[in-house]
């Protein structure tokens, strides 16, 4: 089926999201839609389905004209969604989950179960997948999660299925199987819209590609461009896309961690006898699909845990059980990895956010009162230092975007006399521009003498900035390598495949 | 250098995470605390005489024999036996395995029986009585949680239960004493409980006020408009308005037979009739057709339900409206169910421990049910207490049934999750 979208324009208040956007995906063809967190290519798809009502424009299906009220018109009209935080329950069966919104029933009213299953069977063989009906949603890992959604689009015939940043939360292997059902999709005359912001994926994948910026087209591209060329069109100016570094100065073990278990409450050892080292002026990545235990072992690391088993030492001296103040005060310093959640207080100012850990005593608290005085003329420094793009350090941190927002996290960390930097997803949802100032202060800290720990999910931050990775699965080390791993044996890793013998470092 | 390749490689697949038992002395600690209560009863308070069980009314066809047991002799081999519970559940916990679900039951019905036991010494205790008195004071109870049930898992948090039972009982006493026709009160009773739930709905899904804070204040609202219309109009006109015909009791022939079971459960009247049906139908409903599946969704993950083409808000209304007419049957047991004329604010909190009973009940409609009935039988226990003439003071046992409903909630609960988007309004951008 032929898509188009004919000058599609949506605002929210005066922030124009989509600004008269063209797009046309002919049958059977994988058309990639690639821009930047925040370029306006989930608003468009969203009010392809129905989501979002558009103050213009329209979309046409086989060059007629649609009007989807709601996700159930576009539904009804053969289109499909894989979204990116999946819309899935997660308390029902997949069965259930496919049935959702078409339920058939039997007499009484009774739930068709034996039938949505079938369903589930007859499409999982079709495409390969192996994914168990009455498996609950919550159990199963995030690939087979997104199974289930191509499995609830295709179950209502969507001969137009829209990706909405699929390969975000999958393992590099996932990833190559994903493009393989996109192919295989695109065989039975499916027709494709692809969103995402990685490059090598759509130059694997796409038969088209348009480039979105701010809002508006600004290009058309063929798969076979570099990626340069398609970053520079991305982001509007020339990228460094490699981190310059230079090779390690190592001092001393600064961190030791050993045996460390942290628990759940509902008695899972989520990070599970882990051991490692990390010395001063290395930085260790720590690489794994989101939800392998590193957001926990963080939090272990400053204290955030209440089921801790094992040892934390920062030179020398055990750390384990100590308050988070204890451990903030012996020079840890924590990018955590939901800013807007943990690291940052929406309603304050730049300069409130910056004394935030420093709330006791001088310089910027004498006598109980805050010194307005000396905290401005800090922030100011450090507003300048870090290149936060803002309007003055009384701005609140809310209206800040992503990459400005977590430049404010890591001027606040930084400015410490820090024996430790733990970064969680440093860049996570953060502009390019920003990210390459991040990854620049990273190095810098590195080059300093602190050992710095950084957890990413995104295999090009892994290699970007790692002297040495260590990889997580099901809560455990898969292993410690050296920086300069090749990307297929890490990816192998990320799915908890021991690397070969000689790998290990 | 690195040492972390030790493990034999897993499967590429699914591997689960190892787990531990996250173990807790609360069991052994709150076994150990009753079982010395006992024997403080038992050491400070001993009872001479008999206790006698009678298992039987006078009207029963099959009549079972009077149970007689001595009171002290019989208290200490309960506390022998609380002992042992207590030892066997502090066994598991030292050896990191959880306390078994029957292993508390079990203790706490010993208990129940070791009390009753010293509490009714020298006297005898109608146990059909007290089991028929349990059921019908949970009748508002059970009516209050299925609407909570419902409420909750849609995705609003019903706290106007209380005043949907009032409003129900008000009402349907009016409505019945005008028209002598009891039916015609009950289905008032609903409309009035529906009205309330459209209001909260309204509120809480079209204008994102918190449901809280609008049931709380619906709570108040109904409080204040009943007792107003009491106070000025029913009072002055009582034989006219507030004279409510009640519902017969209907024995169910043969049914109502069965020793024990009979007489608690099948003479009773139209009303808790109706509850079997709606705890049957509201469990069969939410598990099993495609209502209760569409139901559970939107109050689990809107949006995803929203992506399906369901109107999650539509169907936050109508069932908050359903919810609020159960409650409003529920209310009718206060005046027409018992045939009592309706007084102010009438139902005394039954809503909230209604509510304790949802939490309590894990968002399950049978099991919220059965903690419903356990908190009918701590009240009507205290009832019962009272005209045996048990040497407790009636004061203390007055506060029974809000004790059990906290060390309920606050005990055994815990780490239940409700509802995922419960309370939680669904605005779309």
């Amino acid at each position: 089926m032929k898509l188009e979208l004919r000058g599609i324009t949506k605002r929210f208040g005066s922030l124009v999201a989509n600004d008269h956007i063209d797009l046309t995906v002919e049958a059977g063809e994988i058309h990639c839609l690639l821009g930047e967190n925040g370029a306006g290519k989930s608003t468009l798809m969203n009010v392809l389905y129905g989501l979002y009502q558009a103050d213009e424009g329209e979309v046409l299906l086989d060059d007629q004209v649609q009007h989807f009220a709601g996700p159930g018109d576009a539904m009804a009209a053969h289109i499909g969604m894989v979204h990116q935080h999946f819309m899935l329950i997660p308390v029902f069966t997949v069965a259930e989950n496919v049935m959702l919104g078409h339920e058939e029933t039997k007499l009484g009213g009774r739930l068709d179960l034996p039938a949505a299953r079938a369903k589930v069977r007859e499409i999982s063989e079709r495409f390969g997948f192996d994914v168990d009906p009455d498996a609950l949603v919550d159990d199963l890992p995030v690939g087979v999660q997104q199974r289930v959604e191509i499995i609830k689009a295709l179950s209502r015939d969507a001969k137009v299925l829209v990706f909405d940043e699929p390969t975000a939360v999958l393992t590099p292997q996932e990833t190559d199987e994903l493009m393989g059902i996109m192919r295989q999709l695109k065989q039975t005359g499916t027709s494709i819209v692809f969103i995402t912001h990685k490059l090598r994926e759509v130059r694997e994948v796409a038969d088209r590609i348009t480039v979105i910026r701010l809002g508006k087209v600004v290009g058309e591209a063929s798969p076979t461009a570099t990626n340069a060329e398609l970053a520079s069109l991305m982001v509007g100016r020339a990228v460094e896309l490699t981190v310059h570094k230079e090779e390690p100065t190592l001092g001393d073990a600064a961190l030791q961690v050993q045996g460390l278990t942290v628990i759940d409450p509902i008695g899972q050892l989520v990070v599970n006898d882990v051991s490692f080292e990390v010395r001063r002026g290395e930085i260790l990545a720590i690489a794994g699909v989101q939800g392998n235990g590193q957001t926990e072992l963080t939090e272990a690391l400053l204290g955030l845990q209440p089921r801790v088993q094992g040892s934390i030492r920062i030179d020398g001296i055990e750390l384990g059980s100590s308050s988070v103040k204890r451990i903030l005060d012996a020079g840890v310093g924590f990018v955590p990895e939901d800013r807007t959640e943990d690291g940052l207080v929406g309603e304050f100012t730049i300069a409130e956010n910056l004394m935030l850990d420093r709330s006791d005593g001088a310089p910027f608290v004498r006598g109980g009162s805050i010194q307005r005085g000396a905290l401005a003329d800090f922030a100011r420094d450090k507003v300048k230092e870090f290149d936060v793009r803002t309007q003055g350090i009384d701005s609140k941190v809310r209206q800040l975007s992503g990459g400005n927002q977590q430049k404010v996290v890591l001027a606040r960390e930084l400015s410490r006399d820090l024996r430790l930097l733990v970064a969680a997803q440093p860049t996570r949802g953060v502009d390019v521009g920003s990210i390459e100032f991040i990854h620049k202060r990273i190095v810098e800290t590195r080059d300093s003498g602190v050992p710095v720990v950084v957890v990413s999910t995104e295999l090009d931050e892994v290699v970007a900035l790692a002297d040495r990775i260590m990889v997580m699965y099901r809560g455990r080390i898969v292993g410690i390598v050296p920086g300069d791993t090749p990307r297929d044996v890490l990816g192998l890793m990320m799915a908890g495949e021991h690397p070969a013998e000689g790998a290990a470092a | 250098m690195s040492t972390a390749v030790q493990h034999p490689a897993p499967a590429p697949q699914v591997v689960a995470l190892d787990t531990t038992v996250v173990t807790s002395w609360k069991a052994p600690i709150a076994f150990a605390i009753f079982t010395l209560l006992a024997i403080a009863l038992a050491v400070f308070a001993p009872q001479d005489g008999d206790t006698t069980f009678r298992l039987s009314t006078q009207s029963d066809v099959i009549q079972l024999p009077e149970i007689t047991v001595p009171t002290m002799p019989t208290l200490w081999i309960t506390i022998v036996l609380l002992a042992l519970a207590t030892a066997y559940s502090a066994m598991l916990v030292a050896s990191k395995r959880r306390v078994p679900v029957w292993l508390v039951v079990v203790f706490a019905v010993l208990f129940m029986f070791g009390f009753l036991t010293w509490a009714a010494s020298g006297a005898a205790i109608p146990v059909i009585g007290l089991l028929f008195g349990s059921l019908s004071l949970a009748v508002p109870l059970i009516y209050g949680s299925l609407a909570g049930v419902l409420g909750e898992r849609v995705g609003v948090i019903n706290i106007a239960i209380e005043g949907q039972l009032l409003a129900g009982a008000f009402t349907a006493a009016v409505v019945a004493s005008i028209t002598g026709q009891p039916i015609l009160g009950l289905i008032a009773a609903m409309v009035a409980g529906m009205l309330v739930g459209m209001v909260l709905a309204a509120f809480a899904i079209k204008y994102f006020v918190d449901q809280v804070i609008v049931g709380v204040v619906l709570n108040v609202l109904v409080v204040g408009l009943t007792s107003f219309f009491f106070s000025q109009v029913l009072a002055p006109n009582a034989a006219a308005l507030n004279t409510p015909p009640r519902f017969e009791r209907l024995p169910i022939p043969v049914l109502s037979e069965i020793p024990i079971i009979g007489p608690v459960l099948f003479r009773q009247t139209l009303v808790v009739y109706l509850m079997y049906v709606a705890v049957a139908l509201v469990y069969f409903g939410l598990f099993h057709t495609k209502w209760g599946l569409r139901l559970r969704a939107v109050g689990e993950h809107p949006q995803a339900a929203d992506t399906v083409g369901i109107k999650v808000n539509r169907t936050r209304f109508w069932n908050v409206a359903l919810a609020g007419a159960i409650a409003g049957l529920g209310g009718t047991f206060f005046t027409i169910g018992s045939g009592i004329a309706f007084n102010k604010e009438m139902t005394a909190g039954a809503g909230f421990i209604a509510l304790a009973a949802v939490i309590f009940g894990q968002w399950d409609p049978i099991k919220a049910t059965l903690a419903a009935l356990l908190f009918g039988f701590a009240s009507n226990l205290q009832n019962t207490l009272s005209v045996i003439g048990s040497p407790v003071p009636s004061e203390f046992m007055l506060m029974l049934p809000y004790v059990v409903t906290i060390f309920a909630v606050a005990g055994l609960v815990g780490k239940v999750r409700g509802p995922a988007a419960a309370g939680k309004p669904y605005i779309k951008s």
